[in-house]
């Protein structure tokens, strides 16, 4: 009994610690953002989450002008731009990428405009362009693991129509899987995961987060579901590296995160010699073993 | 014909338009259990739109497309690119749109002898490989309801041969209903038991033969896709069977086919030493 009682004190003091906090907090929304970040590789969508991220600052400056909830306006603007965006592509006179750009630089721009108009808000804009992570507050942590908890159950959900539309559309619709609705549940997932990690990382690297660690990951995994989570522990090893780096040499915390998933990264691309020229050296004894086997 | 209730798919006098011109119009058509059905019809006749409604991938702008409740489905489309960034390995694909068992997966493979490509990525095959790994994805399903369309693009000519027994043999196995499409005319026959020839609009139907010989068809592919369907008819008077061995017409069985029977392509030779 006592001995709990003075862990559970332990856990409490630990959590007092902005550095244990940030951690924490950094970890939780890597978990979310590889293998969500896988889908946005597989669909090339990269430039989506950009889009997205860039409108999480109209959110910020709404939710100061309607004193919401910055979290909930965030995830209601990014949720408002991925619907508009799948509507502005079905009646396509503009193509994707162009529609993307609009929407992103549009919604950037609108929101330091309105941020501008409103003299009597003070805030600390470079904290949302590139995270506050050491700021993470208790209330955050609980948002960011319910939220984040949230988002994976719900795309483990979706996985298999999600991923067989990211395969093919057509073959998803006649084969039964609702292709469209798992991508407007996908979006939406997005739109969450925007919302709660620009506190970590602000919005101009979110996508960092979303993209790198499932880059890395590609070089290495088999199959999907393999990829999903090797990009959710290479994420969570560059925000722990990452927050010990900007620790070490005093480094702005966001940027270090990126530029630790950088690193991993790099080092995904480093061949190993010895292990793949094994692996050739198996393929082809496979391939003559079999053609040996079709002759009479 | 059309109200029979236990048929898998009916198109009644279905259409799709895109900015007001009609794709294809006027569809009507039925697959039951155990039929192959054949679309035929030159390029841009709405063969794919035709396949797309009855999957109910495209809706119908005219005209209605009822499956029947609860339908497992399958579809080979005809097109099918795979990302590169995709780490997806055969037997991965195979588990594609829903669980697949473990036997029922080798069987399919086997059945279309890619069962040595299992743990290969996808994007490596060749075109070949992939049409026969398409074909094992939907085969595994052991789907109600099979669409095929153009399964045999990039397949020689005795492979589309081989490739059609097997659709035939798929169609006996699990008794599914098959709607195929393809706009070779030479081979799809035998083992058709409907064809349906499109060109925008169903320009005739029946069986195999009596769509050959109709005026329609002849107006349509002219006279010399009739001769061709003629010479196939011909051409196949034995049967590969299982073991490597030929069955002839007449009842004899050999471990080729006749050097002297004057139908074969050079390459059948090579293919019953690979079988």
């Amino acid at each position: 009994m006592m001995a709990t009682i003075t862990r559970r004190k332990k856990a409490v003091i630990m959590l007092d610690d902005f550095f244990t906090r940030a951690i924490l907090a950094g970890v939780g929304v890597a978990l979310v953002a590889g293998p969500l970040g896988c889908f946005i590789v597989w669909r090339r969508l990269a430039y989506f989450g950009d889009t997205l991220s860039h409108a999480a600052l109209l959110g910020v400056a709404l939710a100061f002008l309607f004193e919401i909830n910055i979290t909930v306006a965030v995830f209601a603007v990014s949720a408002f731009v991925s619907i508009a965006l799948m509507l502005l592509q079905r009646g396509a006179t503009l193509s994707a990428d162009a529609l993307l750009g609009l929407l992103a630089h549009s919604a950037l721009a609108l929101g330091l405009v309105v941020l501008a108009f409103m003299t009597w808000v003070r805030i600390d804009l470079m904290g949302f362009l590139f995270g506050d992570i050491l700021a993470v507050s208790k209330t955050d942590l609980v948002v960011i693991w319910l939220g984040g908890a949230a988002v994976l159950g719900v795309l483990a959900l979706i996985w298999r129509p999600l991923f067989a539309a990211t395969v093919n559309r057509e073959l998803a619709e006649a084969e039964g899987m609702r292709p469209d609705r798992a991508n407007v549940v996908f979006m939406l997932l997005m739109a969450a995961v925007i919302a709660i990690s620009m506190k970590i990382v602000g919005v101009l690297l979110i996508t960092a987060m979303l993209i790198i660690p499932a880059a890395a990951a590609r070089r290495v995994a088999t199959g999907p579901e393999q990829m999903a989570i090797l990009a959710a522990a290479i994420g969570a090893a560059a925000v722990i590296g990452g927050l010990f780096g900007s620790l070490e040499w005093d480094t702005p915390s966001g940027p270090s995160i990126v530029v630790a998933a950088l690193a991993l990264f790099l080092l995904s691309l480093v061949r190993f010699p010895r292990l793949a020229s094994s692996r050739v050296v198996a393929k082809t004894i496979a391939t003559d073993a079999h053609k040996e086997g079709l002759k009479p | 014909m059309l109200t029979r209730s236990d048929s898998l798919v009916t198109l009644d006098n279905a259409g799709v338009s895109r900015s007001d011109r009609w794709l294809v119009r006027g569809v009507s058509l039925t697959v039951d259990p155990g039929e192959i059905v054949t679309l035929i019809g030159p390029n841009g006749s709405g063969k794919s739109t035709t396949a797309k409604m009855a999957l109910g991938v495209l809706a119908a702008d005219e005209g209605t497309a009822v499956r029947r409740s609860d339908l497992s489905i399958a579809y080979v489309p005809q097109k099918l690119a795979i990302d590169w960034t995709l780490p997806l390995v055969v037997d991965r694909f195979l588990r594609l749109t829903g669980q697949v068992s473990k036997s029922a997966a080798e069987k399919a493979m086997e059945a279309t002898d890619v069962s040595h490509l299992a743990k290969e990525e996808v994007r490596t095959l060749s075109g070949g490989e992939f049409q026969r790994v398409l074909l094992a994805r939907a085969i595994a399903r052991q789907p109600d309801l099979l669409v095929l369309d153009e399964p045999v693009q990039g397949v020689d000519f005795t492979g589309e041969i081989a490739l059609y027994d097997l659709i035939k043999q798929i169609r006996d196995d699990l008794n599914c209903g098959i709607l195929l499409i393809s706009h070779d005319l030479h081979v799809v026959m035998a083992a058709t038991d409907r064809v349906i020839c499109l060109n925008g609009h169903v320009c005739c139907s029946g069986t195999p033969t009596a769509v050959a010989s109709s005026a329609e068809y002849k107006a349509l592919f002219g006279a010399r896709a009739a001769s061709a369907l003629a010479v196939y008819e011909h051409s196949h008077d034995h049967i590969h069977l299982p073991d490597g061995r030929v069955q002839h017409a007449d009842g004899s069985i050999t471990d080729h086919c006749h050097p002297d029977d004057g139908h074969h392509h050079p390459s059948e030779e090579s293919r019953d030493h690979a079988g």
